[in-house]
């Protein structure tokens, strides 16, 4: 494991929404094949989809905004809640599984005090779960950001976090 | 540039890069690679050779599958192999580097393998090694051998000389050349790729697409993503073949979203293709024109299955569809789609030119060629395997995987994903086939394999599968909404204690209905993992419904942990470890555990060295 340093998610704060909204105005045509990467796009600027913005794309693809709320909703990737600092993604694939990924994920839970989907009231942690990160032979897997850690246990798992939280 | 002055530049740079008159550093920098801290084994290299004032070239390549050693670099001095040390961090690769490029000491005890012609008394080639003895690679041929973001490496090896072939051949004839080498989908259900074909290219309408699918969902498996990562243009190429064969214009690739690196080679492939004429207008100076285009998934496993997947890319939410009309019939807005796995793709241009004889004569009777496999769970040596189909369970799992570590007992392997089952450790002699895995209960799936030892709990298992498909389920078919959930909860039941001698022919029950009534492979498949473990180990089931005991020591409500007074020495390891102060005892004296204040965190049982710690 290494602890070199911490990159803060990419994505808040990067755009203002209406600065946003322009940029899609001239990336994107319209088209209701478009909808999806034009929710990845908002996601990867604000690192969540706001209800005001789903409105927005309605309007710019001219489906009815339950279609545009109902694929936000259906895809797990898309989040309606703003994030924290840190996204914690601990793997819960098979591999991982067996490894026991539960008891890290349990450990975490319980150090951060949040439940899997939620954010830290400090603003500081999301807690979050994937169905498989794809590095299954190097299981256990956390996420963090951007940034994979392979063969990872409890104790690196928490000692990792609380290096967070400290700096 | 026309493909001939291509492809001799490809071959002159490739020959100057094998008689390099420098080092050459290899390191895999796959996405298992950079988990394992590839990155900064890396960076450590570049500063180690610019301390000793060694010039050297550096190349990224994708993973070579030896994933248990990762993160890998493979050294090569002028008119030496490649020699490959795995397990690196910063500090042993600037040991290594100084001593074999500045004092010519090459630090034996640390080198796995060597590759190349010439041999280094001492160390195994790279064929020789048990891992890789058995394997043979068709789909993976590129990878870990070649920069995967350099289309002329790719060339310099035989790259798009299968479509060049194929563009010299009627599209009939690529199609009875597929059908004949016996190639299989290897998404999982093992169709037969050039019937797929021969129906997609009969399809009377004009316009046609074809689907490259890359969403890779079942937890476990993570072979497109190497192979992606690796070779992209191997993939890429069969698609153009395939294109040309059923005559179409326009293709996708569907990839999901938590697979960054991929999507970035993939972007970088296409982009040179479309510099070196390989897509667009006229390509290879033939009348055939061709357009990719990439599709990230947003997360949702039922994608995988094709009209999901195609719902998806439509933008829409990802929900399948009854089947007939086939997607060969009316696929993607309705026109006829021909939706191929990553793999199957990548096996299409080697077959191409080496001729679909070649291909069928390796594998079985029905089950032609080869097919990857990630191994992974508890296996010493995990990582991404290519071997001829037949070969037997017992071989991939112990020769190749080295077998269980710990001295711990095989229980189960796990083929297939959430649609696959759990094969008993005693049909290790079971060939690994099409037929055999199904009859055998499980399916080959798209090449996930997970090793289980005895800590590994049979009805703790289908329950996390279940867990998965019943939040997956996209919820329009009732039988897989509610026969999952329903399954579930029976099963969490069992977990907790609670489940009724009853609940066995319930499941077995619902387990029908679901197979029967769903609409697509999410729901039929979903029952597998409980068939097969009710199948093969019944008695974990019995043990935890009428004894209330969970053996493997997973289910909480249903064990407790206590220390065996003749093993345990008192070293205190456990006592020191448990975080909340369960365990009692002098030093040196046999310890014991405080039952009401254990949360049966299990870490006394990781950490005692004696196996002093026994699930009761």
């Amino acid at each position: 494991m290494h602890l070199v340093h911490f990159e803060q998610s990419p994505l808040q704060g990067r755009l203002d929404p209406e600065a946003l909204l322009a940029e899609m105005q001239v990336r994107f045509e319209g088209r209701a094949d478009e909808l999806i990467p034009m929710l990845q796009c908002v996601q990867k600027a604000l690192g969540f989809l706001p209800e005001q913005i789903l409105l927005e794309i309605a309007r710019l693809t001219r489906l009815p905004a339950a279609r545009v709320f109902g694929t936000a909703t259906f895809y797990s990737q898309f989040r309606l809640q703003p994030v924290g600092k840190y996204i914690i993604r601990v793997c819960r694939g098979t591999a991982c599984h067996v490894k026991g990924s539960g008891r890290i994920l349990d450990d975490i839970q319980g150090y951060l005090q949040v439940a899997p989907g939620r954010t830290t009231q400090d603003g500081l942690f999301t807690l979050e779960t994937v169905a498989c990160f794809g590095s299954c032979a190097l299981a256990p897997i956390l996420v963090i950001n951007e940034r994979v850690y392979g063969s990872t246990n409890r104790s690196k798992a928490l000692r990792l976090l609380s290096d967070m939280r400290g700096g | 540039m026309d493909f001939k002055t291509l492809k001799s530049e490809a071959e002159r740079e490739w020959k100057a890069l094998q008689n390099l008159q420098q080092p050459l550093i290899q390191i895999g920098l796959g996405t298992c690679g950079k988990a394992a801290g590839a990155e900064e084994v890396y960076c450590a290299a570049q500063k180690t050779l610019q301390q000793i004032g060694q010039p050297g070239r550096f190349m990224e390549v994708g993973c070579i599958g030896m994933c248990y050693l990762e993160p890998l670099l493979a050294v090569r001095k002028p008119h030496g192999p490649f020699v490959y040390f795995g397990k690196l961090d910063a500090e042993k690769t600037e040991k290594i580097l100084v001593s074999f490029l500045r004092d010519d000491d090459l630090l034996k005890e640390w080198a796995v393998c060597t590759l190349g012609e010439e041999t280094i008394d001492g160390i195994p080639r790279f064929e020789e090694l048990p891992m890789i003895k058995p394997q043979i690679r068709i789909a993976l041929r590129n990878c870990g051998l070649i920069d995967p973001e350099d289309i002329k490496h790719y060339i310099a090896r035989g790259g798009y000389e299968g479509l060049r072939k194929a563009l010299g051949m009627h599209p009939e004839e690529v199609i009875r050349e597929i059908k004949a080498s016996g190639l299989r989908g290897r998404g999982g259900a093992g169709f037969p790729t050039g019937l797929k074909w021969e129906l997609a290219g009969k399809a009377p309408d004009p316009t046609k697409y074809i689907i490259c699918n890359a969403d890779e969902g079942d937890p476990g498996a993570f072979m497109d993503r190497s192979l992606l990562e690796g070779d992209p243009h191997s993939v890429l190429e069969g698609m153009l073949i395939g294109a040309y064969a059923i005559g179409c214009q326009e293709g996708y690739i569907y990839i999901r979203a938590e697979y960054p690196l991929a999507i970035k080679r993939l972007e970088t492939a296409i982009k040179q293709m479309n510099q070196y004429g390989l897509l667009g207008q006229n390509i290879l100076g033939r009348p055939f024109r061709f357009q990719l285009r990439i599709k990230e998934g947003a997360g949702a496993f039922v994608c995988g299955e094709e009209t999901a997947l195609m719902a998806s890319i439509e933008g829409g939410r990802g929900m399948p569809r009854p089947r007939p009309p086939f997607p060969a019939i009316q696929g993607l807005w309705g026109k006829p789609t021909n939706i191929n796995n990553v793999e199957t793709l990548a096996n299409i241009p080697a077959i191409l030119t080496q001729g679909a004889s070649w291909f069928a004569g390796f594998g079985t009777e029905k089950s032609k060629g080869t097919k990857t496999f990630s191994l992974a769970g508890k296996v010493k040596r995990t990582g991404l395997i290519e071997v001829p189909l037949g070969i037997r369970l017992g071989e991939i799992i112990n020769q190749i995987g080295g077998g269980v570590p710990k001295g711990k007992k095989l229980k189960a392997v796990q083929t297939g994903g959430p649609s696959g089952g759990c094969i008993p450790f005693d049909l290790l002699d079971l060939p690994v086939d099409y037929e055999s895995l199904t009859a055998a209960g499980s399916i080959m799936g798209s090449g996930g394999l997970v090793v289980m030892d005895e800590d590994t709990c049979m009805v703790d298992i289908p329950r996390y599968f279940l867990t998965f498909t019943s939040e997956e389920s996209c919820g329009k078919c009732l039988p897989c909404r509610l026969g999952t959930r329903q399954m579930l909860d029976i099963l969490n039941d069992i977990c907790a204690g609670q489940g009724y001698p009853e609940d066995i022919a319930l499941l077995e029950n619902i387990n029908e209905t679901v197979q029967k009534g769903a609409l697509c492979g999410l729901g039929q498949t979903a029952p597998n993992p409980v068939r097969t473990t009710l199948r093969y180990f019944r008695p974990e089931y019995e043990a935890h419904i009428v004894n209330k005991k969970c053996p493997a020591g997973i289910c909480k409500p249903l064990f407790h942990y206590a220390i065996d007074v003749e093993k345990c020495n008192g070293c205190g390891v456990c006592a020191r470890k448990c975080p909340v102060r369960a365990v009692r005892g002098d030093k040196k004296k046999p310890h014991s555990i405080e039952q009401d204040q254990c949360t049966k965190c299990a870490t006394c049982y990781e950490v005692c060295k004696f196996q002093a710690v026994l699930v009761c």
